[in-house]
């Protein structure tokens, strides 16, 4: 018999496709790497975040809270850098700011911030759901909704939640400051169409919904295996003075390597009334449109498209009654 | 290097450090405050929390630099040397600390929430504080006694939750905390992580990472020119014996010729730092020739498998158990209806939050020369002299660890030294060898103490699990509801190694019937060899597998006999008089009928109903019995020696004081041993338990204890340390007698004093005077439990059993099919609760593992390679899945007991899981034959209107089919 050698490491192709994360901890190593960047460096300002990054070379990387990303190099699925450009302590991202009708939130706001901040509970309720319900309490204190955004996971809850209110971010590099939609910032499971090693994530931005729209959002998860959604979802709902549907939007995930978002489902709703029947015909248009895979270890297809059929009203009726009122209760948040 | 300035615990710290370290690290390694640990470097059980800036982190994924110029507070900050912190002491009231491991991490994140609390003036509810503690977890205590003793903290008047028993005596019966627990509150306790040794070095395992293979070459040169590396050895390397095993010695130490699952040990290394340990073990090469994969017991023993122990004669079979009463043809032939089913459990793993740690320390080290203080009068620690090859480890059994560590090295058992650390949890996990062997042969090799520190994912990759097993099960009854036959075959996946398998694996089968007396039994279980992860001993031990069967099968055949669940169950238990399926007659301590009575009066309170719905909300009741022998049983030697000391001490004020150790080998991993000890030893002397100290686990100060496992050590240990203490005051009589100028045999001790013949004298004289005599102060006892016989030689397989019943309340939602746990009514017959604090805590626990067991954990081996490789992939039972529990303590007492105590170690761990299964049929219709439930599989079963399931979370493949008598 010839000898085979062993190939280590081997990513194993999962079932999950592109939604699930492996890690692959080497087993000659039997454990994660504890030195995952050799300089660390706190910049004051947007420029010496930039400088820093140039001064890298493409070696050093943005990092927020960490708590996504220094596990994925711990457990090898990213490399170790030389430098890590923390900007959580430039003066004003670390604060939730109002500009005319948007909401701003620094790239060093935390999950736990979002979640407390009552302009953000009042008029971007789902973001407060969704942020609200990401790993445990240590970790909302310190995982920024930056880092969700930068980390691009197609059910990345905070990410699904400021999909539905059309939230927009800002880049810095060498060539200045720029607003994206919040969409270009994804191009695949993982993968952010802004490169962490050489430009900044510095803020996020989305309308409040103010008088006339409400959001909602809920997530279906199991009590086994990794901690992530089955699946995710939020709406944004805004409406006429008679009860009619202005305008809305509603993102879920895991369907297909980015947040989705619902467009064929936003396109039967709109120009009709706020109503139970309605929302059952925007389900029909989410199941006959939204990429839904099973993932190995973690939901089915078939139970994805029953959690669409029987939450995704429940979301959009939320999001309508909050339409309606000033004031919103979100609900679900630290569980 | 960097300057890093922050403050810890109110003091400025002002150091130089790498600025790749975490903040683990830099309080930890280079602060030595070792009061936080670390659970698993993955963000994932919360239990390394710090405050930063008042706020809690995990401090293993938190950069250190990120602290910059920030207040941190550390579990250490929290008490003074005369004040603990309200936390601390409800922790400390209320027996929410066991392990300990966790249990800073636990008060930190509390303290948090009681800080922002306070801040506005309100006290934390339920609700609030299981919100707060979602993801710091704690292994040992079930969570409800952390979540009565923060409200307690707060200020708000909540009690310790004690269920009644029967009175106490002078302290047997007396709910108080562990000894140790003072100590884990502070955070100044040491688990064997914390220590740090001059010189020492660190050391790492190359495992094999393939599942089966036969090795063609290993080649150490690479690793071994690499600088700062120390030693790398190989199997050939071992100077002596190169394999261990509790029961079979099948384990090599290193592996020579082959590899028999992806956790082998294949070579090990020693170098300056754990990095260069890392790096090393990346530059060994192993040349493997790959071979087939066996990955499930069934397929294991068909003919034609490929065969993991070459020259066994039964190939992969590692043992078949078989259990016969009667004749079941014609115990079916009388059955008016007959329940066949087949179930399935999964692999588990013991997710103690203390990873497997081992520190080996040279013959002949001297402290002094490495720059390290020497303290000649130290006998164990960083300052001692070793005169022998020593090793510190948290372990189940420490002389066996002796025996096989010397057997590696090819010494006599008495060179070497095992030295009982604390254990953050063991539950059955720790009791195989880990690193102890791979550290003394490394130390020894370097002369240099090393520390071999498995990472989480090592620990989960190597230690000995909890066995899949696949169970077909037939049951019959008559119309009227009495059991007339059991048939049942079992298939139990014991990995690459025997470890406890054949022992486990009769306690399976064995305890087949459950609690029933029924008249015709047939039971085969087969054990196999396979190449995924050893499985060895969990909590449980087997019946936990074999009772989700036995119990959901006596729900299936309740309904078709149109009888009450509980009603049949009552009319089939075992009682005083009854014979078990082993043929061993049960002559006293049957406390289960009231046990199903205490739970099902609490159950049928006030609108009971089994069954009701609520919107979506389905909920239910769901009921199971359990038992669990206590020992080892079979036949096997059940013996535990312990030894009392006395001494007296002067007293601040008034008269000297009398003071006493006792001292064995057992281990104390979270269970409460130390205050079951203290108290029997307290209770003879009539000195209370304050003043009793413990010393456990080390092999050259204490005497064997053996094996902490099968529930078995308050049994023994305790009556080891009770005539220990009887023995120390009967050398003690004569001079009492003289004292007392009275006959030796006239004298009693009792209350701290020796009395006869209406005088008396305090004890403490008598131990001044016979000290000054030479009598000796003194003494051991080897106490041998009641004989136990074979099994199939029809005597008495074992001197003891628990019993319990569990009834819980589910609740199942519609829309989700997501199962929670709502309230669990529990009774336990423990014969004597001889610490209800420390009992209590060993109940909530086994209960909520065992939720756990029924619905979140599944360890998955893919054609023997490990798909859960990181706790990010194993979710144990957090705060948010602990239900109310209501407990009811039972004591019929076992004569040989001591004070009539039985033990419970395992007992609550074993019912739940078909309790809840039981809960869920009731609420959907739907019966869950595979562990543990997936939602998304119950909710199409809810949709599709299919009566039963059988994929589990985890499983890709129905259940196999069974044949009965197991033909092969």
């Amino acid at each position: 018999m010839p000898s085979v050698p062993v190939a280590r490491n081997e990513h194993r192709a999962s079932g999950a496709g592109f939604t699930e994360c492996e890690s692959p901890v080497n087993y000659k190593r039997n454990a994660v790497i504890r030195i995952c960047w050799n300089k660390y460096h706190s910049p004051r300002s947007i420029d010496e975040a930039i400088e820093w990054l140039t001064h890298y070379d493409g070696r050093a990387q943005v990092i927020g809270g960490g708590t996504d990303l220094l596990l994925e190099i711990q457990q090898g699925l990213k490399p170790a850098v030389e430098a890590m450009v923390d900007p959580c302590r430039i003066a004003g991202l670390n604060q939730v700011t109002i500009d005319e009708d948007y909401i701003v939130i620094g790239c060093a706001v935390t999950h736990t911030q979002v979640v407390s901040d009552k302009r953000i509970i009042r008029d971007g309720t789902c973001l407060v759901e969704s942020c609200g319900v990401i790993g445990g309490p240590q970790v909302r204190n310190v995982a920024t909704l930056a880092g969700n955004v930068a980390h691009a996971l197609p059910a990345g809850d905070g990410s699904i939640g400021l999909l539905a209110l059309n939230g927009e971010v800002e880049v810095a590099d060498t060539c200045g400051r720029r607003w994206m939609p919040l969409q270009a910032a994804f191009l695949g499971p993982g993968k952010s169409a802004i490169d962490h090693h050489r430009s900044l994530l510095t803020r996020l931005r989305f309308r409040a919904t103010g008088a006339s729209a409400g959001s909602a959002f809920t997530r279906v998860m199991r009590p086994q295996g990794v901690a992530l959604p089955m699946i995710s979802m939020a709406a944004r709902v805004q409406l006429d003075a008679d009860n009619t549907i202005s305008a809305v939007r509603i993102a879920l995930g895991p369907a297909g390597p980015v947040p989705y978002l619902a467009e064929p489902a936003m396109e039967v709703l709109t120009g009709g009334p706020a109503e139970p029947g309605q929302f059952d015909k925007a389900v029909k248009a989410v199941l006959a449109s939204a990429p839904l895979r099973t993932s190995k270890y973690r939901a089915t297809r078939e139970y994805r498209a029953e959690m669409i059929r029987t939450h995704l009203p429940l979301v959009l009726a939320r999001a309508t009654e909050r339409a309606c009122s000033s004031d919103a209760v979100p609900v679900g948040a630290g569980q | 290097m960097s300057r890093l300035l922050m403050t810890v615990n109110g003091r400025a710290v002002d150091i130089e450090v790498a600025e790749s370290r975490f903040l683990s690290d830099v309080l930890r390694l280079d602060l030595g405050l070792t009061g936080t640990k670390i659970g698993c470097n993955e963000a994932e059980c919360g239990i390394c929390t710090v405050l930063v800036n008042g706020t809690p982190v995990v401090s293993c994924t938190y950069p250190a630099f990120k602290a910059l110029g920030a207040q941190v507070e550390t579990i250490e900050g929290l008490s003074t040397d005369e004040r603990l912190h309200p936390l601390q002491q409800a922790f400390l009231d209320h027996g929410a600390i066991q392990c300990g491991f966790c249990s800073s991490g636990l008060i930190m994140t509390a303290k948090a929430l009681l800080d922002e609390k306070q801040a506005t003036g309100e006290v934390p509810g339920e609700a609030d504080i299981k919100t707060a503690l979602k993801d710091t977890y704690c292994r040992c205590t079930g969570y409800q006694s952390v979540i009565n003793a923060i409200q307690q903290a707060s200020g708000q008047d909540v009690p310790p939750y004690i269920p009644s028993t029967v009175t106490a005596g002078f302290e047997v019966g007396k709910a108080q905390p562990n000894p140790d627990a003072l100590a884990k509150i502070r955070g100044t306790a040491k688990f064997t992580d914390d220590y740090s040794f001059p010189g020492m070095l660190y050391a790492r395992t190359l495992r094999a990472g393939v599942p089966h293979a036969r090795i063609r070459s290993i080649d150490t040169a690479a690793a071994r020119s690499l600088a700062g590396v120390r030693a790398v050895l190989t199997h050939k390397d071992v100077s002596g014996r190169n394999l261990h095993g509790i029961v079979d010695l099948d384990w090599p130490v290193l592996c020579d010729d082959k590899v028999r699952y992806s956790g082998d040990a294949v070579a090990i290394v020693a170098a300056d730092t754990e990095t260069i340990a890392a790096q090393a073990v990346e530059r060994i090469r192993v040349e493997y020739e790959l071979l087939a994969v066996v990955s499930d017991a069934m397929d294991a023993v068909r003919p034609g498998a490929p065969v993991l122990h070459e020259g066994r004669p039964d190939g992969n079979l590692l043992k078949h158990i078989k259990v016969n009463k009667g004749d079941v043809a014609s115990g079916f032939a009388a059955a008016d209806v007959i329940v066949d089913r087949t179930y399935r459990t999964p692999t588990t793993e013991h997710l103690f939050l203390e990873p497997e740690c081992a520190i080996g320390v040279p013959a002949g080290y001297h402290p002094a020369d490495f720059g390290g203080n020497q303290d000649a009068e130290a006998l164990r620690g960083e300052t001692a002299i070793h005169d022998k090859t020593s090793i510190y480890v948290g372990s189940q059994i420490p002389y066996l660890d002796r025996d096989q560590t010397a057997a590696a090295l090819g010494v006599k058992p008495e060179s070497v030294r095992v030295i009982a650390t604390l254990m953050g949890g063991g539950f059955g996990g720790k009791e195989d060898v880990a690193g102890q062997v791979h550290v003394a042969m490394l130390s020894e090799t370097t002369q240099r103490p090393v520390k071999m520190l498995y990472s989480r994912q090592e620990s989960l990759l190597f230690h000995p699990k909890r066995h899949a097993t696949v169970i077909r099960i037939r049951t019959g009854a008559t119309r009227k509801g009495q059991l007339t036959a059991v048939e049942a075959t079992l298939y139990g996946d014991g990995g690459a190694y025997a470890s406890l398998s054949e022992k486990v694996l009769t306690r399976a089968t064995t305890h087949a019937t459950g609690p029933y007396t029924v008249p015709h039994v047939k039971v085969d279980c087969f054990a196999a060899y396979t190449n995924n992860a050893p499985c060895g001993a969990f909590r449980g031990f087997g019946v936990s597998q074999s009772c989700f069967a036995v119990e959901s099968n006596m729900d299936i055949l309740a309904e078709e006999l149109g009888l009450d669940a509980v009603e049949f169950r009552r009319m089939n238990t075992l009682d005083v008089g009854s014979v078990t399926a082993t043929g061993q007659k049960m002559r006293e301590s049957v406390g289960l009928n009231e046990c199903i009575e205490r739970v099902d009066h609490d159950m049928r309170g006030d609108d009971f109903r089994w069954a009701w719905k609520q919107g979506h909300r389905h909920f239910a009741w769901g009921l199971a019995i359990g038992y669990k022998n206590t020992g080892l049983g079979g036949g096997a030697p059940d013996k535990s020696i312990a030894e009392v000391e006395v001494w007296v001490e002067p007293a601040d004020s008034g008269d000297p004081v009398v003071h006493a150790e006792v001292r064995t080998s057992s281990a104390e991993m979270g269970q409460g041993l130390p205050a079951v000890l203290a108290a029997c030893t307290a209770e003879e002397l009539g000195i209370p338990s304050s003043r009793i100290k413990v010393l456990l686990g080390d092999t050259d100060y204490c005497p064997d204890g053996g094996p902490t496992t099968a529930s078995r050590q308050t049994y023994v240990s305790g009556n080891a340390a009770r005539h220990a203490a009887k023995a120390v005051l009967a050398q003690l009589a004569p001079t009492a007698a003289g004292l007392l100028e009275c006959a030796a045999g006239a004298v009693t001790f009792a209350a701290n004093e020796a009395t006869a013949e209406g005088k008396s004298v305090g004890l403490a004289e008598v131990i001044m005077q016979a000290a000054d005599s030479g009598v000796p102060l003194l003494a051991e006892y080897e106490y041998w439990a009641p004989k136990t016989q074979a099994l199939g030689s029809g005597g008495d397989m074992h001197f003891a059993f628990g019993f319990c019943a569990q009834a819980v309340l589910c609740e199942v939602d519609s829309r989700t099919g997501k199962v929670h746990v709502h309230k669990v009514i529990a009774a336990h017959d423990v014969g004597r609760a001889i610490n209800p604090l420390t009992l209590e805590g060993q109940i909530e626990g086994g209960i909520v593992m065992c939720i756990g067991y029924a619905l979140t954990e599944h360890y998955i081996q893919e054609q023997g390679e490990p798909w859960t490789k990181v706790m990010a992939r194993y979710k144990m039972p957090g705060i948010k899945h602990t239900p109310k529990i209501i407990s009811h303590i039972v004591e019929h007492a076992t004569a040989s007991g001591p004070y009539g105590a039985k033990g419970v170690g395992e007992l609550p761990s074993i019912p739940t899981s078909a309790a809840i299964t039981n809960a869920i049929y009731r609420a959907t219709g739907v019966r869950v034959r595979s562990l543990p439930v997936d939602q998304d599989e119950l909710l199409r079963a809810m949709r599709s209107g299919a009566k039963e399931i059988e994929l589990g979370w985890g499983h890709e493949q129905a259940i196999p089919t069974v044949t009965l008598g197991g033909e092969m």
